[in-house]
């Protein structure tokens, strides 16, 4: 039980917030501390794959932008040719397609939320397979490059394709029904529950990976990042391992992505970007490697700052000047200044 | 009838050459581009990704020194200045740390672009800037049997070609160049041997910082300067010298030829938005099956053949 | 383990309470004396806010840039002089680096929490599209100085935009085309939202001149080499070619095409409209053929032209201000401003009625050109506020003349 410590601590802090800044009359805080933990979200996922399997990516932006992306691009769509047919009228009485008017007043068949998220996460899961079975085998520059030049493919994907909006990306993206009564939208009204979904995902995301770690899989995966041929020679399937956690990571990206794309009503390219995946990787830096809660401590304040326009036209520089400092002074991220790995180490061994 | 068929036979072969022209022209500068990656590459096992901005730096530089000096005196101190930038990022972010992992320096190099990308936004701001044509100007054109290109594109080629020949006499011929081989071969023996090892990375970082400087002033006509443009560059840099093999520069300027010979051709099929896709897809392809490069074998991968 | 968790737990909820806390002081510190305008209408000498979403930074700075200076630059001087009716203009501008997402949480921040009377911007048609719902659910205008006509097309009650529109831009051209006799095309536009507002029109409106596209692509706006493109439209051998962006590659353009030797006309959009590029492009840009607003041709307009004297003293004030060559961009922001100063003026400090009042401006002299705004038309501007352009001995003149 111990363990859950930490996450009771997130969930007490996250109430306490919501319920300090609403006695205070200032709940505008909520929506960029909403966008926060979508972010959190991306952070998470990224912190395990390099902090514990010790791989770099440097395309995530990829993934969220997939999620993000497909999800728009589905319920943005016309279906109403599809729901004609034969498989469509099955469609719209099970529920799948809703029928209704757009702006100008034409019919249209909207496809459910539910439906193009499961198919965005689909994308994602696929894309991340197929990436990460060659890319995983890669060490170092080459794996920096390889997932660098991942990164750009899908922003130029993004960019070129009719589809995506090309450079205005996708607007009008309705909200996501999740229960009847409760939506992901950034309507006023909304705003405190679309608060808790969102944090409600970063604990479910952080209790997830925290019983991974601890799990034989974390196991596997932590002596993957110490010695990756001497854990191979212990008889772990290293490479299997690697996927896996590369995968789930794609999926949480993916997950945040569609959240976030219903939440703000839209995505543009600049999500897929690679200063993106640069920021994500900065902030699992500060955070430290291996330690989740300090990469969540971490992305909640710098995302906030950030969203709330603190650092003005110093944005990229404040975060070039953070990876930078870090990296220098504080390798293991300034929330643990103690050897981390020997401790972990350490803990390996019982 | 004959005639006319042969006309067509003329003009496709026309087209292929002004394709294969065209290709040249960006293949010139993805070339420039690398040879600075693998001079670092070589000596110290980085990649460093602020080379890009080195390059930016250059052409940002010599574009405002050249309103107050001749162009040979301002490329000249543009790529003074810049070898100094380069030598006060290793010297503040490489040169004290003990043996940092390969994932720190990645991640410092990034640091380090993204910051000289925006000191270079609030020193000048986001206009663009161009030095003036070496010779003739915008509209001057060499024209051979039919196709058309830039003298400028004869600068970019020639500048490769004599860092090239001046890098191999370097590293071959010089005492510092062959302590730097020294250096990237086996540290450990060249520190024993004397070689101040520090130092060899430090002259590394200027002299790579030096090479993408003149690179960014040769280039500047044609490509046009403006803070943003060191991070498309650098990764089409990378791409060219992991593509020819890192650390291999030869192979990184013919690499860098054949990428842009690609695209101008992949340009006449598929749409132009996905002419980087092609290219960092082939990139990809290469990484998964020949990660030493299209020119080098797994041995001469690593090391530093000039 | 457990207690290095709780050490961090506490730290990251110490960091956290104390942004928030020193933000809401800030905050409060800011808001307390200013009372919502839209609750009660302003005592007379309540300032009134207007926020800004400007690219000043980033991917679109040539446009966020120079708007960001002249909505500062134009407020200053109605506060120098007494500010409107009474009302000092606070301006509060924040840099959305052309980030969609940013856009929106900085537009949500200035409705909510700095309750501002309108929003200026943002700079780029997809930002724009992405509050645009935002700004009606919330009744608060928006006058956008991007250019797609999707922004006022479908029509939104609190939306306007100050831009000429792009079909009208497409017209022009398409007229000279018609009198040139060329009828076979290329098109050439940037992966930007300007670029691709621009196509979508070019392609739309073509088949009312009797025009064809022959060849129709799609260039990186950071693209340092366009010669494969030019090759690839030199095989399709239109008559002309027609090049829609707003980045530094449109002078890339024009010089690889004499280095083509492809000796046809080349149209450029307004979004040439920036002397920096003349310059850059050299003697390739003599000849280059292209609609703009009229500030770029102000020294030589007739005397009787009723921009006239607001060009010229928009120019001289920017240039002497910030010491660099006025755009046209700048112009848009200048123009929303102004159009609300002006609106303000007429209906008073209460955002219904100034909305009607924008709808009902008619002949407003703006740098873009005249505005007749209405209840249907949220733009205001039509084919007149065009003027074709051409270069001459490095300086923009009026084409034809």
């Amino acid at each position: 039980m111990k363990r859950l410590i930490p996450l009771c601590v997130l969930a007490v802090f996250v109430t306490a917030v919501q319920v300090a800044v609403t006695a205070a009359g200032q709940s505008f805080y909520l929506t960029q501390l909403t966008m926060a933990a979508y972010y959190t979200i991306v952070v998470i996922g990224l912190c395990m794959l390099m902090g514990y399997a010790g791989q770099i990516s440097l395309g995530h932006a990829g993934f969220f932008a997939i999620g993000g992306y497909v999800s728009a691009a589905l319920v943005t769509a016309d279906f109403s040719a599809f729901a004609r047919s034969g498989i469509g009228h099955a469609f719209v009485k099970a529920g799948f397609l809703a029928l209704g008017k757009d702006a100008y007043g034409s019919a249209v068949a909207l496809l459910n939320p539910c439906l193009a998220c499961a198919a965005a996460i689909l994308a994602a899961v696929a894309v991340a397979f197929l990436i990460g079975v060659p890319v995983l085998r890669l060490h170092g520059h080459y794996l920096a490059m390889a997932t660098l030049g991942f990164g750009s493919i899908i922003y130029k994907i993004v960019l070129g394709t009719k589809v995506f909006g090309g450079a205005d990306g996708l607007t009008g993206v309705p909200p996501f029904v999740l229960v009847p009564g409760l939506s992901v939208s950034g309507a006023m009204a909304e705003r405190v529950p679309n608060y808790y979904v969102a944090w409600f995902l970063v604990c479910a995301a952080a209790l997830f990976m925290h019983n991974l770690v601890d799990s034989r899989a974390g196991r596997a995966l932590r002596a993957i990042h110490g010695n990756e041929e001497a854990a191979s020679a212990m008889g772990v399937d290293t490479a299997r391992y690697k996927l896996g956690l590369f995968v789930l990571s794609a999926v949480f990206a993916a997950v945040a992505g569609v959240f976030l794309t219903h939440y703000n009503g839209g995505i543009g390219p600049s999500e897929a970007s690679i200063m993106k995946s640069i920021r994500y990787v900065a902030i699992v830096a500060v955070g430290g490697m291996a330690n989740l809660w300090g990469a969540v401590a971490a992305s909640v304040v710098l995302n906030f700052l950030s969203l709330r326009g603190y650092f003005g036209s110093y944005d990229e520089a404040v975060f070039g000047a953070i990876l930078v400092l870090v990296m220098l002074f504080a390798p293991n991220g300034i929330l643990i200044k103690a050897d981390v790995w020997a401790k972990l180490g350490k803990r390996i061994h019982h | 009838m004959l005639s006319s068929a042969s006309r067509e036979y003329r003009m496709s072969f026309e087209l292929l050459l002004q394709y294969l022209f065209s290709g040249i022209t960006s293949g010139s500068i993805y070339a420039i581009v690398a040879i600075g990656f693998n001079i670092i590459y070589n000596t110290t096992g980085i990649i460093n990704f602020a080379q890009g901005e080195f390059v930016m730096l250059g052409g940002m530089t010599a574009v405002s020194l050249s309103a107050v000096m001749p162009l040979p005196a301002a490329i000249a101190c543009a790529v003074v200045i810049t070898s100094l930038v380069g030598a006060l990022v290793e010297i503040a972010c490489i040169r004290w740390l003990r043996q940092p992992s390969v994932l720190r320096m990645i991640m410092i190099t990034i640091g380090v672009s993204i910051l000289l990308r925006e000191a270079a936004l609030h020193i000048w701001d986001e206009k663009v800037r161009a030095l003036p044509y070496f010779t003739g100007n915008e509209c001057s054109s060499i024209s051979i049997l039919g196709a058309h290109m830039s003298p400028q594109v004869l600068w970019v080629l020639g500048v490769c070609g004599a860092m090239v020949i001046f890098l191999s006499i370097f590293f071959r011929h010089t005492l510092t160049g062959r302590s730097m081989r020294a250096c990237s071969s086996n540290r450990m023996a060249a520190v024993l041997c004397g070689i101040n090892a520090k130092n060899m990375v430090t002259i590394s970082f200027m002299l790579s910082a030096a090479i993408g400087a003149l690179a960014g002033c040769v280039i500047s006509p044609l490509t046009q300067t403006q803070y943003e443009i060191g991070t498309p560059l650098a990764i089409k840099g990378f791409t060219v010298a992991i593509l020819g093999g890192l650390g291999n520069t030869t192979a990184a300027v013919a690499a860098g030829l054949l990428l842009g010979i690609i695209e101008a051709l992949s340009i006449s099929v598929v749409p132009v938005a996905y002419k980087d896709v092609i290219a960092i897809g082939i990139l990809l392809v290469i990484l998964f099956f020949k990660p030493a490069g299209l020119f080098g074998n797994k041995e001469t991968g690593r090391l530093s053949e000039f | 383990m457990t207690r290095r968790m709780w050490a961090l737990c506490c730290a990251a909820m110490i960091l956290s309470t104390w942004t928030l806390s020193s933000a809401s002081e800030a905050k409060d510190a800011k808001t307390a004396p200013a009372p919502a305008p839209a609750a009660a209408p302003a005592k007379p000498a309540d300032p009134i806010k207007i926020g800004a979403l400007f690219a000043v930074t980033g991917p679109a700075a040539n446009l966020g840039s120079p708007e960001a200076k002249t909505a500062q630059m134009l407020v200053d001087e109605i506060n120098a002089k007494g500010g409107v009716k009474g009302h000092k203009l606070v301006l509060v501008i924040k840099d959305t680096q052309s980030k969609p997402e940013n856009a929106v949480s900085f537009a949500k921040q200035l409705i909510e929490e700095e309750k501002v009377f309108a929003i200026i911007g943002p700079s780029t048609t997809g930002e724009t599209m992405q509050i645009k719902a935002l700004c009606e659910e919330n009744k608060t205008l928006l006058i956008s100085c991007a250019a797609a006509e999707a922004i006022v097309n479908p029509l939104a009650k609190y939306v306007f935009k100050t831009p000429q529109k792009d079909s009208d831009a497409a017209r022009k051209i398409f007229m000279v085309l018609n009198k040139l006799k060329i009828d076979k095309i290329a098109v050439t536009s940037s992966n930007t939202g300007f670029g691709k507002a621009g196509k979508e029109q070019l392609e739309k409106i073509a088949p009312d001149y009797k025009i064809t596209i022959v060849a129709n692509e799609v260039y990186e706006k950071d693209a340092t080499d366009l010669t494969g493109v030019l090759t690839k439209i030199k095989a399709a051998n239109p008559g002309a070619v027609v090049n829609w962006s707003i980045e530094p590659a449109q002078a890339i353009l024009a010089k690889n095409m004499k280095q083509l030797g492809l000796k046809i006309p080349l149209f450029q959009s307004h979004g040439f409209g920036n002397i920096k590029y003349v310059q850059a492009a050299g003697e390739a840009a003599e000849g280059i053929i292209f609609p703009a607003g009229r500030l770029l041709v102000v020294d030589v307009l007739a005397k009787d032209n009723p921009q006239k004297a607001l060009l010229e003293k928009y120019k001289t004030d920017y240039e002497s201000k910030y010491k660099e060559d006025v755009s046209t961009f700048g112009g848009h922001a200048y123009d929303a401003i102004s159009i609300l100063a002006k609106a303000i003026e007429t209906a008073g400090a209460d955002k219904e009625k100034v909305r009607e009042a924008i709808e009902g401006l008619k002949g407003f002299v703006g740098t873009a050109g005249i505005f007749n705004f209405s209840p249907t038309d949220h733009n205001g501007l039509d084919i007149n506020a065009f003027e074709m352009l051409t270069v001459k001995g490095g300086k923009f003149a009026v084409y034809g003349n």
